[in-house]
């Protein structure tokens, strides 16, 4: 099938998702949670609560007003609360517990993070290292297996392509649904930049292939019969993961919901960047390529 | 051939059945208890949890080494880490680890307490600087009672004013007389004062140094000194003496420590979240499976086959190595086995292309095998390396350390390893036994040829 004689189709509707995302991204940012920024959180039981007595922010934070400077509070579940607020040291925690018991009884501290501000800046600086070093040696690793520059590059973009779509995708979420951006997403965006060379090498590695069958074939009717070809293997095997991820996602808990919807964007930008995005960018590299040399 | 492919048949069963064996829990089978060339074999293999799972607590604490000259330093987090491991110890958490970190020119010292109960107590223990004190012993309650009780041994020591923060610093010397080693202490000047004045009175009684509440030695005034230099005899050989310097030092250098993070969660939430993530996974899949059956009938089949004894290995693998299982962890592991069937899809794809190039079935499948391995090899190595990075197995300081990203990383990187090994050694010799040409009989035999 003539699958790249719709390129520019492909081209565009990556644009268009894209951009959405960037805005927000521009305009909103990203909601980096105490990970990267410092701060602390209390996840808070109230077992003794009763019925007359309401758990809303204006009371708490009315009741927390002299000891805890709060940024958000939010219901976690029937009488859960997660407190949110500047780093404070376990003295100080204990004294926001004292104060909530005297008013509301008996509570469990089930949960208390704290993170020094200058922890955020340093996780924020490995990150991104990560990331960098991860890319490039993808980046090589494409280079050297396919030897020609351009396999490697464009896999990389393609990689870009999705990190892209995935972070603005959570500054979106981070703004409509107050979702944080914290270590786990890192990891979601690490595997997402996995997932997405997986695919595309199968794509590429179909391609050296039948130029080594077929070296007189032009690249653009040998990327059209690799894609035919690999195209039911990309949709069957993301189907799987695409159904693993959403049962844990669906069905897996709070805490790693978040995680699990990251790694199932990552999935399907993955698989959809490395038919119609790494793929077409070959051509487009040639096609460029042609130009300059003119 | 066949013979060959019997004897990894029958590999891959044995392989199985040991780690079923060493993956089930041990309510349902017995921990090992063998006998082997009259050696008694005893282990039992239990999954560990982390910190997110089972509750506990882990602090990191920042070292203030402003005040200690730069050779120094490496010993002191070196004591510090002793000490910190000793009192968690004695507390009676099981399995702390405390581990010393230098990143970007601080030290750190990063404590994890799994399964802690009383969080405030135990960060008490890990938070507070080493304390070294004096304590004069009370003759009137060196009693019998003393030598038996450990309380009562303890209560006959009353404390003075002398403390560790008066101590310069203590070192190992030979008596010139008897060859012996001894520890010199030296105080500062109030520390003299304070020595001068608890020697003047107390001669002939012991003066016991504590760490942490914890006798260290027990030397007894023979005479007032009143130079802030004294001098332990008796009782030590060399590598006793030096230890106890070295503690003694750990002490009088309290390195102050701060806490610069500090995560505790209570066991309750994380069992929950196990439990959601569990139930989740097995509908996941089960449904997998079903897909897998619907796109490949028998095939499909082989490969769920494969995936159970995926799961199995890969559960036995986290055993063995004592994989910290983490929530992400058990989700990267539920990821690996979505992708794990990507080989067989691979393989069973590459295979209907060559069925439909009308090849022989038998021959089909092992084209498919062979064409399908350079894709999946190229493809899995890329997984590989982003897991590596994940891992950051020789600790680059300039990557990531954090627990929950390397349970993560690893999960990710055993998941491939096996799924590598099931899903095309397990799948193909599987079928080679298992499977014939479905479509045998109504074929034209010779049309292939």
């Amino acid at each position: 099938m003539n699958f790249m004689k719709w390129r520019w189709l492909y081209f565009l509707i990556s644009f268009l998702v894209i951009i959405p995302g960037v805005i927000s991204l521009i305009m909103f940012g990203l909601k980096p949670a105490i990970d990267f920024t410092g701060g602390s959180l209390i996840e808070i039981n109230f077992v003794e609560i009763v019925e007359d007595q309401e758990l809303s922010a204006v009371n708490l934070e009315e009741s927390l007003q002299d000891v805890y400077e709060l940024s958000s509070i939010q219901q976690s579940g029937h009488n859960k609360i997660i407190l949110k607020g500047k780093h404070i040291d376990n003295e100080l925690k204990n004294e926001v517990l004292t104060l909530l018991t005297n008013e509301y009884g008996l509570i469990i501290e089930e949960r208390f993070e704290t993170v020094g501000p200058s922890l955020g800046k340093e996780l924020l600086r490995k990150t991104l290292t990560g990331v960098i070093i991860a890319a490039v040696l993808i980046m090589v690793y494409v280079w050297a297996q396919f030897s020609e520059l351009k396999y490697g590059v464009s896999a990389i973009l393609a990689m870009f392509h999705d990190s892209l779509i995935l972070l603005g995708t959570f500054s979106l979420f981070g703004y409509f649904y107050g979702t944080e951006v914290d270590m786990l997403f890192v990891t979601a965006l690490l595997t997402t930049l996995s997932f997405s060379v997986h695919d595309t090498i199968v794509v590429y590695d179909r391609i050296r292939e039948l130029k080594r069958k077929y070296p007189r074939y032009k690249l653009v009717n040998l990327v059209n019969t690799a894609v035919t070809e690999t195209l039911s293997r990309s949709i069957n095997n993301s189907v799987t993961i695409i159904i693993m991820l959403s049962a844990l996602a669906m069905l897996g808990g709070d805490t790693i919901r978040w995680f699990t919807i990251a790694l199932l964007i990552g999935a399907v930008t993955g698989t959809y960047s490395s038919t119609f995005t790494a793929a077409p960018l070959l051509l487009l590299w040639d096609d460029l390529a042609e130009k300059f040399s003119r | 051939m066949h013979h060959k492919t019997i004897r990894v048949f029958l590999l891959i069963i044995f392989l199985t059945l040991v780690s079923l064996y060493i993956a089930l829990p041990k309510e349902v089978v017995p921990p090992l208890n063998i006998t082997i060339f009259g050696k008694q074999i005893q282990k039992d293999f239990e999954l560990k949890k982390g910190l997110d799972i089972q509750g506990g607590m882990e602090v990191v604490l920042r070292a203030d080494m402003t005040e200690i000259a730069n050779e120094d330093r490496d010993t002191a987090i070196e004591s510090s880490r002793e000490v910190i491991l000793r009192r968690v110890d004695l507390f009676g958490i099981s399995e702390p680890t405390v581990t010393t970190s230098k990143t970007a020119g601080e030290y750190r010292l990063l404590v994890d307490l799994p399964g802690v109960s009383d969080p405030n107590q135990a960060l008490q223990l890990v938070g507070t600087t080493a304390q070294l004190d004096f304590r004069l012993q009370n003759p009137d309650l060196a009693t019998a009672e003393a030598t038996n009780s450990a309380i009562a041994f303890f209560n006959q020591f009353e404390m003075t004013e002398l403390t560790g923060k008066q101590l310069k610093r203590a070192i190992v010397q030979f008596d010139p007389q008897t060859n012996e080693p001894v520890i010199a202490l030296e105080f500062d000047d109030e520390g003299r004062d304070l020595f001068a004045a608890i020697t003047k009175e107390n001669v002939g009684e012991v003066l016991a140094i504590f760490l942490d509440d914890y006798p260290l030695a027990m030397p007894r005034i023979n005479t007032p000194i009143l130079d802030g230099r004294a001098v332990m005899t008796g009782g030590f050989d060399l590598e006793g003496a030096k230890q106890t310097a070295i503690q003694l030092n750990a002490g009088a250098l309290p390195v102050p420590i701060e806490i610069i993070e500090q995560r505790q969660l209570g066991a309750s939430i994380g069992q929950e979240a196990v439990k959601k993530s569990v139930k989740a996974g097995l509908i996941g899949i089960g449904l997998v499976m079903a897909f897998m059956i619907m796109l490949y009938g028998w095939n499909g089949l082989i490969a769920d086959l494969a995936l159970v004894i995926y799961g199995i290995l890969t559960v036995a693998i986290y055993k063995i190595m004592g994989v910290t299982l983490t929530l992400p962890g058990i989700a990267g592991l539920l990821l690996t086995i979505g992708m794990a069937v990507d080989a067989n899809i691979l393989i069973f794809e590459r295979m209907k292309e060559e069925l439909r190039l009308d090849k022989v079935w038998k021959r089909a499948m092992e084209l498919g095998f062979g064409r399908a391995w350079d894709s999946i090899k190229d493809a899995n190595i890329a997984t590989i390396m982003t897991a590596l990075v994940l891992i950051n197995p020789l600790d680059f300081s300039f990557l990531n350390t954090s627990g929950m990203v390397r349970g993560f990383g690893i999960t990710l990187l055993i998941g491939v390893l096996i799924s590598l090994f099931t899903g095309v050694v397990v799948t193909r010799t599987f079928m080679r036994l298992f499977l014939r040409d479905p479509n045998y009989k109504k074929d034209k035999r010779g049309k292939n040829k």
